[in-house]
């Protein structure tokens, strides 16, 4: 059938930029030489089940289902995907882990696994064996992935939530380039506002663009909510600060942010009711597709930098984690190491759109970063991002902050007039001093 | 008299030929306890222990994955002192009286309305009853669409109509976001009470309303001194089911706002969802749940013997 010899076979896909996508029979020819040379040989009858975040952009789902087509081909164990908005894959895991029945794994958001760490299967030798091959992985990712010595997680990707602006609207509110510090940021709320172009970020219970922009604000500005040994410090001036520079852009935000959810910015940004705001490419991509003259006239940047000059951002990970009542920990692991094979993960990556972002230095080098100038900027958003915890670790306690909307909330509290400044961070302060007790 | 009487007594009560097995197959009351017991297994185990673990889980640290240990009243000692608490304490208040009384007073005119002879009547009758027929989620999606901040087809019309000039603030401003979802509430809960109501008009007989016409009543003294007091043991119970929705409602309230704009539309309900399984506090999530139960029996003892007193609903014959 094949002239390939296994360890031929493998060694090819092992080249870290390597990005001939495989597809048909030489995909599947290539899947089975991995299956028998992986070190993780599943169990007999295994079958896996996995509830996955539902995707934003189509093709990058059906990549996702091929590549788990080709995984039961090779080493027989069928995979049954099932699909649930992300905000609700954490509810359903943390039941699962609770209840000990349930998917064997969750593709879900943030420190998801970080919520019931004790929970989650170690998968140490996967995640050295995909860093070993693939560059290693980025710091973040490694932050994110372990629990105390071991890796509790395998860090699949990234979704950057970075500014998508309208180039034209821009230029005549007078800039010419999208904004990098703060300063020239509100100026440009502020003259975007006045040129009834404007723009919002979501102030509402948005897991995503919520939680985004509000830590960006915080942080950019020096403020945290833990220092690094996890000691609440989010009373500070520098809060304050990033608090009234909120709501200076609030006011010079579209009415209704208070409402919004994660999908709230693209309608509105689709409807060419927003300017500007905070999103993954997702924006975009929706864009080429229905509506191709915002398409041309958007394009992306980094959030603006602070006094600090280091980016001070918060993507959103996408980590794996599978459950220690699985009866098929082999199955788990070997589809683990598969999705993030460059075989695999290139075709996939690519068909996302720029919409996801590796975690592996090697996957620097796919052409998703560089055919399209827009999508660039999503290239380093994993090497940009702080984690979760900010300063802070990004175990349980931050994921439980994250959870409980603390940041936004005191954010939202106070740009909408509901609380002052003082009260708005006495309460944050009084719930993040429970969390992280 | 009395020695021979309970010389018969006596030797009837215990004849000798009769085993005690035999009177205990024969006794109604051991009986009746068998036939009950069906029910009170599955009262136990889907109310009482999922009730009884939620009182207890109030008292522990426990978090979503693990177990916790007894921590006493810590939970609620720390939700005493939380302002999104008892924001949620009010915003719940709010929802379950304002929703309950134009619930009922729209679906005692409506029901009053249908028992009237109508064209149509039957048809009218199954169209009241959509709102309810519709699943949950999917009229609170349409509310979601119909308040959006940017896409509402209320506010479109009206700047349409030159009335408006920006779009209505309808989920993002905290007084109207809670109008709206106390609308949505009303507009979805409207029928039960409607159409229960009308079943308990049509039990009404018309004969008294004819005697009362040939006295001389009028429309209103009809109401009054007939509809209204036949009416009222299904008043209280359609009253009592009504409040125990809106107050522990969650599906629309989460759809529509997810307890926002800053916390201003949480319930109890959604509170309690939101720091158990969201934030992984199953402790505290279910302190707020427990700290339902008390509003919830307070508000049943107010429809239940606040609006009927009768012998029935105490436990003894109607009169």
């Amino acid at each position: 059938m094949t002239n390939f010899t296994r360890r031929a076979l493998v060694k090819g896909a092992t080249a870290a930029g390597a990005l001939t996508a495989l597809s048909g029979p030489a995909l599947l020819d290539w899947a089975k030489a991995w299956a028998q040379t992986a070190p993780w040989k599943p169990e007999k009858d295994a079958k896996l089940s996995m509830l996955r975040w539902k995707y934003f952009v189509q093709a990058e789902d059906d990549a996702f289902v091929k590549l788990c087509e080709a995984f039961t081909k090779a080493t027989g164990v069928k995979v049954e995907i099932s699909r649930e908005s992300y905000e609700d894959v954490q509810p359903k895991a943390s039941v699962a882990a609770n209840t000990g029945t349930g998917p064997d794994l969750f593709w879900g958001l943030y420190s998801l696994p970080h919520l019931f760490p004790q929970k989650c299967m170690d998968v140490s030798d996967v995640a050295d064996y995909l860093g070993k091959k693939y560059g290693g992985w980025v710091e973040s990712a490694v932050k994110y992935g372990h629990s105390g010595n071991k890796w509790i997680c395998i860090p699949i990707c990234y979704s950057g939530a970075l500014m998508n602006y309208r180039i034209e609207a821009s230029k005549k509110a007078g800039f010419s380039k999208f904004p990098d510090k703060l300063d020239s940021f509100l100026e440009y709320a502020k003259a975007m506002k006045k040129n009834n172009t404007p723009g919002g970020f979501a102030l509402g219970h948005a897991s995503g663009d919520g939680n985004s922009w509000a830590h960006w604000c915080l942080w950019s500005h020096g403020g945290n909510s833990v220092d690094k040994d996890d000691k609440v410090i989010i009373n500070s001036p520098e809060t304050a600060k990033a608090l009234e520079y909120a709501k200076q852009l609030y006011e010079n935000m579209i009415p209704g942010t208070a409402a919004w959810n994660d999908s709230s910015n693209n309608k509105a940004f689709l409807a060419s009711e927003i300017y500007w705001t905070n999103n993954g490419i997702s924006i975009y991509v929706a864009a080429q597709n229905s509506a191709k003259q915002i398409a041309e006239d958007m394009d992306h940047a980094y959030f603006p930098v602070g006094p600090s000059g280091k980016p001070t951002e918060l993507h959103l990970m996408y980590p794996v984690l599978a459950m220690t009542y699985t009866k098929y920990p082999q199955a788990c692991k070997a589809l683990m190491a598969f999705m993030l094979e460059a075989d695999n993960f290139n075709p996939w990556i690519q068909s996302a759109k720029g919409y996801l972002t590796h975690c592996l230095n090697a996957y620097d080098a796919n052409p998703v970063w560089t055919a399209d100038p827009k999508a660039t900027p999503f290239r380093d958003v994993a090497k940009r991002t702080l984690t979760a915890g900010g300063l802070g670790s990004v175990g349980e306690k931050a994921a439980t902050a994250i959870s409980d909307f603390v940041i936004i909330d005191m954010f939202a509290n106070y740009c909408t007039g509901r609380e002052d400044v003082k009260t708005s961070i006495a309460n944050a302060e009084r719930q993040l001093k429970r969390i992280y007790r | 008299m009395a020695d021979i009487a309970l010389k018969t007594g006596t030797a009837r009560a215990a004849p000798p030929d009769v085993s005690a097995w035999q009177r205990l197959r024969a006794n109604k009351n051991w009986l009746g306890l068998w036939f009950m017991l069906p029910t009170a297994a599955f009262l136990i185990l889907f109310l009482a222990y999922p009730l009884g673990l939620g009182v207890w889980l109030s008292f522990t640290d426990s978090r979503l994955g693990r177990g916790g240990v007894f921590v006493g009243l810590e939970n609620y000692i720390f939700l005493w002192d939380d302002s999104v608490f008892w924001l949620s304490v009010f915003n719940t208040i709010l929802y379950t009286t304002v929703a309950s009384v134009i619930k009922f007073a729209i679906g005692l005119y409506l029901a009053l309305l249908l028992n009237e002879h109508l064209p149509f009547k039957a048809i009218i009758r199954a169209v009241v009853l959509i709102p309810f027929i519709v699943p949950t989620v999917l009229s609170a999606i349409a509310f979601w669409w119909l308040f959006d901040p940017q896409f509402s087809v209320i506010s479109w019309s009206l700047r349409k109509m030159g009335f408006i000039t920006e779009n209505i603030n309808f989920l993002g401003d905290p007084w109207n976001a809670r109008w709206s979802v106390i609308f949505a509430n009303i507009w979805r809960g409207v029928p039960f009470v409607a159409i229960t109501l009308l079943a308990g008009l049509q039990t009404v007989s018309p004969s008294l309303y004819e005697a009362a016409t040939l006295d001389g009543a009028s429309t209103w003294q009809r109401f009054r001194h007939i509809t209204y007091p036949l009416l009222t043991p299904i008043i209280a119970v359609v009253m009592t089911f009504s409040v125990l929705f809106t107050f522990t409602d969650f599906q629309l309230i989460w759809v529509m706002t997810r307890g926002g704009p800053v916390n201003a539309t949480h319930l109890m309900a959604t509170f309690s969802y939101q720091r158990a399984i969201m934030s992984g506090y199953l402790g505290e999530g279910a302190a707020i749940a427990t700290a339902m139960i008390p509003f919830l029996l307070g508000a049943i003892l107010v429809s239940w013997f606040g609006l009927q007193r009768r012998k029935w609903q105490q436990g003894g014959d109607n009169d």
